[in-house]
């Protein structure tokens, strides 16, 4: 019992990051018609935003210090950090300390600026082209995005680690009556989660609750009939197309702590986000998450030893496995019939 | 009596038959076709630098390449020539290889067999490269050693720890400077029991490919040996970057250890989610939970920041070993200044071992007069030298291994700077490494006869 609890909860952060970058991918695909082969890119954009923010906060100049040798035996240059300076050596520790959290409000304009101008001089040009070439154009610009961050950032994965407060783990089995010990869970993947179902109930309530969602969804309905009642449609879906990027890039800043970034870590997870979409019904909003968290979940489960032994190599292939029986059963996915795009 | 019947046209014709009989020989042993693959003709020598530009293991293949062009560099009479300075055999003079100019191409293996057969091959074809090295994956250098076999030309691994490199899979061809798996456990086991007892439960992540296999094999070997046990061994894909579905096993499992046989970023992400999911603080069988990481290098311990900490493992090399452990390891502190001085931090284990690999190359060349690979391999063959970083050191003939002795280090708890991660706690001597060429580790493989090519 306890094994599986672990793995459903292993299972959520990863499909907290699935369930996000899907829900950007069926918001761009709902409203624009298109299919976006960079969405993975600005994920990955997100993480080095948090990555830049921790490099902006650690700006530092070099002090001389002649009692300490450098490797060569040259006095010492110990960096000192103007953050550290200008704010004290506690406060501005704690700044540095809390560089991923604070990476949210420095992503969101970044995001949201890449997001418009990606939607404004390219893919625009795009919506009456077939779907092949959308999936082309936008994997070409993922392909670009990658070579400029590894041009600027390497190939290496930088670590970018979470506030100290949140390092380390939780003992989640004392809370349900298990030994200690049995149920651990790192701090920072319960804030992940967390985090991931703040930004879908936030995309959720804006779309239902809002007047600017309201247009978007009846403009995704009929976009012909609200562009004839004189609303600017297309702008709004522009700034639908920021707000995707901005989701893709806020679970990217999140996620920076779980697994150091790098210029690939994009293309690791567009792939499996186009399948949860897929299986989530294209278009479905709730499609998209559900099928995010159900097919993480699955994952985890299938990288159980006991699993493997019987079915080796099943943890690689169990998504595309259950997105063929989904498809073969439900064509339309499991939410396709009643989503969104639907109503 | 005879009549004379020479005349002017005759004795021309006669001449230019006999000349050309007596020049015959001649004409066939001087023939301008190569004697050898990529014979260089002109003033310049070119050699291949094969390493992962782009993957898990980018960070070495990064330095393996600015030690390739320092080596160049000091080969071609530049810089302050560095180990050129230390190294025992004294042939090199800094005017290149054999009075060629040596020149250099680079390729991107991507941490892919088959991209790295690709990017040699056009090295070999295309550039004329007469050496191929690099290296950072055990696939990437079995393949590219296979390769450079059939091609005829010398391959001077860089990066490779897998057993079978100079196992079931080493070639006639091909030379590895850098210590191997079996070398790695038999350091590390004693020092393990010396550190956390004989009674342990082991619980192994190990990297799906040859060198994860053979480190496993090895490790899980030497530790049992004293009386540890191995609760599980989990094949792990080159291509995870989330290991922690792998990591929460561990924690029932009723494993007081967790071995990770991976290198690189798969190293740093793996380590990095077991410190995440709280294994340094935990306690199984009234034990601290322990974490060992067999291969060790600086760039990883960089890559895994705070995580690194109290983590043990084994070095070919380590930039302090000079300072630390004495003249013994000469050459240490030359390579260290020249490297320094020209990129700004201290050089890894790799970038050493594909420095030595390129000055190693050079100077058999050199001892040997020719180019030509089965000369270069036999002034190879249980060459002795010093000076190169790691003490006396041998190039066993056969099966081209290198034996030399072997560091265990530790991940600094309070680095004073970020130089400084690793502390070594122990240097084996190569007598306590060094294993039969029969070990049944190494065995299946046929070393075969050298390949000059064309």
């Amino acid at each position: 019992m306890d094994a599986i609890i672990l793995q459903i909860l292993n299972g959520l952060d990863k499909g907290s990051a699935y369930a996000l970058i899907a829900l950007g991918l069926t918001l761009i695909f709902g409203t624009l018609g298109v299919v976006n082969f960079a969405h993975g890119a600005l994920f990955m954009i997100g993480a080095f935003c948090a990555v830049t923010l921790n490099r902006i906060l650690t700006l530092s100049h070099q002090v001389l210090d002649e009692s300490r040798k450098d490797f060569l035996g040259n006095p010492l240059k110990v960096d000192v950090p103007y953050v550290t300076e200008w704010f004290g050596d506690q406060a501005g520790a704690a700044i540095i300390d809390w560089a991923v959290p604070l990476a949210i409000l420095f992503s969101i304009p970044v995001m949201i600026l890449i997001g418009v101008i990606m939607e404004r001089g390219l893919i625009k040009h795009f919506y009456r082209r077939p779907h092949a070439d959308q999936i082309l154009v936008t994997f070409g610009l993922a392909i670009v995005l990658q070579e400029i961050i590894k041009y600027f950032y390497g190939a290496n994965p930088i670590p970018t680690p979470a506030p100290d407060v949140f390092r380390g783990s939780f003992d989640f089995g004392v809370l349900l009556g298990f030994d200690p010990n049995v149920i651990i869970y790192p701090y920072w993947r319960l804030v992940y989660f967390a985090f991931a179902a703040l930004i879908i109930g936030g995309v959720f309530a804006f779309l239902q609750f809002t007047t600017f969602g309201m247009v978007v969804r009846a403009g995704m309905a009929d976009r012909e009939t609200v562009g004839l009642l004189g609303i600017n449609i297309d702008r709004r879906f522009t700034i639908m197309f920021g707000l995707a990027a901005a989701v893709a890039g806020l679970a990217g800043v999140m996620y920076a702590p779980i697994n150091s970034p790098n210029y690939h870590m994009g293309m690791d997870f567009l792939v499996l986000s186009f399948v949860v979409v897929v299986v989530g019904g294209m278009g479905s909003l709730p499609g998209a998450v559900l099928a995010g968290f159900v097919l993480g979940i699955l994952e985890s489960f299938a990288s159980m030893n006991e699993i493997k032994s019987i079915l080796p190599g099943i943890d690689q292939i169990i998504i595309y496995l259950v997105a063929i029986i989904i498809l073969l059963t439900r064509p339309r996915g499991l939410m396709g019939r009643k989503g969104v795009m639907e109503d | 009596m005879s009549k004379s019947t020479l005349t002017r046209r005759g004795v021309l014709r006669s001449g230019a038959v006999a000349g050309a009989g007596v020049a015959l020989p001649t004409i066939f042993t001087s023939s301008p076709a190569s004697a050898f693959t990529n014979e260089p003709t002109g003033d310049t020598v070119t050699l291949g630098f094969n390493v992962p530009q782009t993957g898990p293991y980018a960070d070495e293949g990064a330095d393996e390449l600015r030690a390739f062009e320092l080596a160049v560099e000091h080969l071609n009479g530049g810089g302050d020539g560095g180990m050129l300075q230390t190294f025992s055999s004294k042939v090199l003079d800094g005017t290149g290889i054999l009075g060629k100019k040596v020149t250099y191409v680079t390729g991107d293996t991507q941490t892919k067999s088959d991209a790295a057969r690709a990017t040699a091959k056009s090295m070999i074809e295309k550039d004329g490269a007469v050496m191929i090295s690099g290296g950072s994956s055990s696939g990437v250098a079995v393949a590219v050693q296979g390769l450079c076999q059939e091609a005829g030309v010398i391959f001077m691994a860089g990066l490779t720890h897998s057993n079978d490199t100079t196992g079931k899979d080493k070639k006639a061809n091909g030379f590895r400077h850098f210590f191997n798996a079996y070398m790695s456990a038999a350091a590390l086991a004693p020092v393990l029991s010396k550190l956390y007892g004989n009674d342990r439960r082991a619980y192994h992540l190990t990297a799906d490919y040859t060198w994860g296999w053979t480190q496993q094999e090895s490790i899980a070997a030497a530790t049992e040996a004293p009386g540890w046990q191995t609760v599980e061994n989990v094949l792990t894909p080159l291509a995870q970057t989330d290991f922690s579905s792998y990591i929460a096993p561990v924690l029932n499992s009723g494993a007081d250890v967790l071995v990770l046989n991976h290198y690189g970023g798969n190293m740093v992400n793996s380590l990095t989610n077991a410190v995440q999911f709280g294994l340094r603080e935990k306690q199984v069988n009234g034990k601290n939970f322990e974490i060992v990481v067999p291969l060790y290098s600086e760039l990883m311990a960089k890559g895994a920041g705070k995580n690194i900490a109290g983590i043990v493992g084994s070095q070919n090399w380590d930039w302090k070993l000079e300072n630390e452990k004495g003249a013994k390891y000469a050459g240490t502190n030359a390579f260290v200044k020249s490297f320094g001085e020209k990129f700004g931090f201290p050089p890894s284990q790799a970038a050493q071992t594909c420095y030595a690999q390129t000055l190693l190359y050079a100077d058999a060349v050199t001892r040997a007069g020719s180019f030509n690979p089965c000369a270069v391999g036999e002034a190879l063959q249980d060459f002795a030298f010093d000076g190169l970083g790691n003490g006396p050191t041998t190039y066993r003939a056969s099966d081209h291994q290198c034996f030399k002795d072997v560091l265990v280090v530790r991940g600094a708890e309070n680095p004073e700077d970020e130089y400084h991660l690793v502390e070594i706690i122990e240097v084996t001597p190569v007598e306590q490494v060094t294993y039969d060429a029969e070990h049944p580790m190494f065995a299946g493989g046929n070393l075969g006869s050298c390949n000059a090519g064309v």
